[in-house]
């Protein structure tokens, strides 16, 4: 650690993992739902427990964002934080509205919060992802703004790398289309159009470029490579991202108002979505194979190179098979989709975050050279574990989808089930990713039990080494 | 990648190229507000049919349901629910609607349970003009059948 002021990063990786934990429970809890209509619904309907699942992602990912940029712009600017303080109140602010908010999904109906918080003044609740409180969105910007202002000055009074500045464009990103969240018309198709300048621009725009500059500042501590050659990489991969992603948000308007013109440019565009994710496994793989030093922290390494690959299979190969507007005219909608969120944000998101953590918290911890090899090993089978499993759910989820497509999309209408029959018949599949979940869950153990490994191994290792020193 | 593509072209790309399609975006968008009014018919947007979004808001139905195919995928399609339900007749439409809403959870062991929501009657109806307003929307011709 170069800088005093990176410590600011801990609380947020630590508090990331706490809520991690509780997606996944929610998660398992839905699961058990997909197959047995009663299990706890009389506590904890569908919806209230999807809410919360999916919310409880997007905050652990902010978090993690927010540690990453708190830890790696500092060493990348090569000065100190602009305001700890800031960072250390904006932690604890965002982690009470986030826990407030959880709670408030959790104990009262959603109708009774959406009374409670006023929603009548600025409607902006009940749409998916979008079902914060309108004073927690509210509280959502300050918090971003903060992070952006406190990130952003830091920058100017430092180094501006090509690392920096794209994670601050990123970052500016974030909080500028996260605005079009208070854009809450009464009709529908403005409403759903304007939506996905949120949730589009964000996981397939701008987070793309966070994404790219924390892989980017990885691979250069672990690899050791020419900060010049990732740049050039980083610089492609974005832009790439960008050109393809931007117009690619046509594939979210083929069913839902736009004109017929989006049919074209969303399929087309969207289509170049996989080459930045293909670009960035084949930048990650180079780096590596072309590194200056062996550093000591290979399950960093692994991370890193682990995002790029499922990165790609997620986002990339499973957003592609139904991105094509006459297969997604078959598969909108479907357990398919369902499929490649998982993978997307998992493989993306989850595990970049992950990289960052395992690249950075032994080096808070007081362990430059990484974890001790007892705690690496774990940590190595909690990867694998995660994500032979994710891949397992998304393949599970896979066949549920194109079978409820041939079941209930593709016979003509006298023939085809229902949407309840054809759950019915599927339910097998959704056994098989309830199974592959609880395994997925017991990765996610080991990778926290990783943390309180081989302290001991560390300690014995300082006395050979402070022998070591006496002797020579 | 080779020597001769330097870094500073790989910047002029991001930067051009972001910009370039970034305004793309904007213009297409301009053209798509235009051409609106027509595929979402906003003339028939009655107030009711704003209160039935507020009821539909209000009460997470995305949690469970898809609309025109996005929300979750626990329980079924439902903007074509008037297509599927209404016999062809908004009045018949209205009547399903109440005495669904009212019979809600249903009490069939094992089936994924819809709650009660306790709606007015005026809520239900305001929802039901909101779910037939929605099925009338230009979304080139999706679902692929009745089902959803």
């Amino acid at each position: 650690m170069k800088f005093e002021s990176q410590k600011v990063a801990q609380p947020y990786f630590i508090f990331a993992l706490v809520l991690f934990v509780g997606q996944i429970l929610f998660g398992l809890i839905m699961g058990l739902q997909y197959v047995d209509g009663d299990f706890l619904t009389s506590w904890l309907p569908f919806n209230v427990a999807r809410m919360v699942h999916t919310n409880l992602l997007l905050v652990w990912l902010l978090f993690g964002f927010m540690g990453a940029s708190y830890y790696l712009v500092p060493e990348e600017a090569d000065t100190e934080l602009y305001s700890p303080w800031l960072a250390k109140v904006t932690f604890w602010v965002f982690a009470v509205a986030g826990v407030a908010t959880i709670l408030g999904y959790l104990l009262v109906p959603y109708a009774r919060l959406a009374e409670l918080t006023y929603n009548h003044l600025l409607p902006t609740m009940g749409r998916e992802f979008l079902e914060q409180p309108t004073i927690t969105k509210i509280g959502i910007v300050l918090v971003c703004l903060s992070y952006v202002f406190n990130i952003g000055m830091t920058i100017l009074k430092g180094r501006k790398t090509v690392i920096n500045m794209v994670l601050i464009t990123g970052l500016i990103g974030l909080a500028v289309f996260f605005l079009f969240s208070f854009y809450n018309p009464s009709n529908l198709v403005l409403d759903k159009y304007f939506w996905w300048w949120v949730v589009h621009l964000w996981v397939e725009g701008v987070w793309e470029l966070i994404l790219g500059a924390i892989l980017a500042f990885v691979v250069i501590k672990v690899t050791g490579v020419d900060r010049e050659v990732v740049e050039k990489w980083l610089y492609m991969i974005i832009a790439l991202a960008l050109i393809s992603g931007l117009i690619g948000m046509g594939h979210h308007y083929f069913w839902i108002g736009p004109g017929t013109y989006w049919l074209w440019l969303g399929s087309i565009f969207s289509a170049l979505e996989p080459v930045p994710f293909f670009m960035m496994v084949m930048f990650a793989f180079k780096m590596v194979a072309e590194r200056r030093y062996e550093h000591q922290n290979k399950v960093a390494i692994k991370w890193a190179l682990g995002t790029a690959v499922m990165g790609f299979l997620g986002a990339g190969v499973w957003g592609f098979i139904h991105t094509l507007a006459p297969v997604n005219y078959y598969t909108h909608g479907s357990q398919i989709t369902a499929a490649h969120g998982h993978l997307a944000f998992f493989g993306a998101y989850a595990m970049i975050v992950m990289t960052i953590i395992s690249y950075a918290m032994p080096i808070l911890r007081g362990r430059p050279h990484g974890n001790p090899p007892s705690a690496q090993r774990l940590e190595t089978f909690a990867f694998w574990a995660m994500c032979t499993s994710m891949v397992g759910i998304t393949l599970a989820l896979t066949v549920a989808g194109a079978w409820q497509v041939a079941l209930q999309r593709l016979p003509e209408a006298s023939e085809a089930l229902g949407f309840m029959a054809t759950q019915d018949k599927i339910a097998p599949v959704f056994w098989v990713r309830e199974v592959l979940g609880l395994i997925f869950f017991v990765g996610l153990m080991a990778y926290l039990g990783s943390f309180f490994v081989g302290s001991k191994e560390l300690a014995s290792d300082s006395e050979l080494q402070l022998k070591d020193a006496a002797a020579a | 990648m080779a020597e001769r593509f330097t870094k500073g072209m790989a910047r002029n790309i991001y930067y051009g190229g972001g910009v370039f399609v970034f305004l793309l975006l904007v213009g297409l968008t301009f053209d798509t507000m235009l051409k609106m009014p027509e595929r979402d018919h906003r003339v028939n947007l009655t107030e009711s049919v704003a209160r039935g979004k507020g009821v539909w808001e209000h009460n997470n139905c995305i949690g469970c349901h898809s609309l025109m195919g996005e929300g979750a995928y626990y329980a079924p399609e439902l903007a074509n629910v008037f297509d599927r339900r209404g016999a062809g007749s908004e009045q018949s439409f209205r009547a399903f609607m109440s005495a669904w809403m009212a019979a809600q959870p249903l009490q069939v062991e094992g089936r994924r349970k819809m709650p009660q929501f306790h709606l007015t009657q005026e809520q239900v109806d305001d929802l039901s003009e909101f779910l037939i307003w929605t099925s009338r929307i230009d979304d080139n011709d999706w679902p692929p059948n009745i089902e959803g």
